[in-house]
């Protein structure tokens, strides 16, 4: 059981490499904005994982939290790439 | 039996979130790689949600499931929203797309949009070069 969340959590690792050289490389703002945003979702898989290896539920709750933060910042830095006020 | 279920959903999970970050780094466009992206790792955070959703309900760990479905909806909802608002400012701010074959239905629309911010007195700056150059696409 622990290895094959082991195994996963190391893919999920993979894939947050590859967003972190989409955020270093990407030529475009938005590239930066959208990598973000899949990067915290790709913590809501860790805390999954976590959450399964210890048995403990209190994960799911930093997961819950972890995609409303997430979904608040990505909408403001859209209304910023938006061009316009953040009340607009 | 359940928990042989969630492994196999799990492994499913992980396997599309691992192709959307391929296809993040793999695609042409800001377009290309935002589609490919949200669809995918939206797809797998659900269901490795709903794979300790029913851990949870092997192992008789009801709060694990509840937050978990609860979860795996506000994903679910949240995440197509916030990549279409970002594609929205992309495309409001002037990214180019790389193919630019197809009929672009967004293009009058956007062009509106933008006359309209102006006309606010919004301070946009470099909005206008970005619409010279719609026009000039137009």
């Amino acid at each position: 059981m622990n290895n094959f969340f082991q195994a996963a959590m190391l893919l999920l690792t993979l894939g947050c490499l590859m967003c972190l050289y989409r955020i270093g490389r990407g030529p475009t703002a938005p590239d930066r904005t959208i990598s973000v945003d899949i990067l915290g979702t790709l913590m809501v898989g860790f805390c999954c994982c976590m959450a399964l290896v210890t048995g403990q539920d209190y994960y799911l709750t930093v997961a819950i939290a972890w995609a409303m933060t997430n979904f608040v910042g990505t909408l403001a830095l859209a209304k910023y790439l938006e061009g316009r006020c953040y009340d607009a | 039996m359940l928990e042989r279920i969630g492994y196999i959903v799990i492994g499913i999970g992980v396997a599309f979130e691992i192709l959307g970050c391929i296809g993040l780094i793999r695609l042409s466009d800001v377009y290309d790689r935002a589609v490919a992206a949200t669809k995918c790792v939206t797809m797998g955070t659900c269901m490795m949600l709903c794979g300790v959703a029913l851990f949870g309900a092997a192992s008789g760990n009801w709060s694990m499931l509840v937050k978990a479905v609860i979860c795996a909806l506000f994903v679910l909802l949240t995440s197509p929203v916030a990549a279409h608002a970002v594609l929205r400012g992309a495309y409001l701010s002037g990214v180019p797309m790389a193919h630019t074959g197809a009929e672009d239905g967004f293009a009058q629309r956007a062009g509106e949009l933008r006359r309209q911010h102006q006309a606010n007195g919004q301070p946009a700056e470099s909005a206008g070069q970005e619409q010279e150059a719609s026009h000039e696409e137009a």
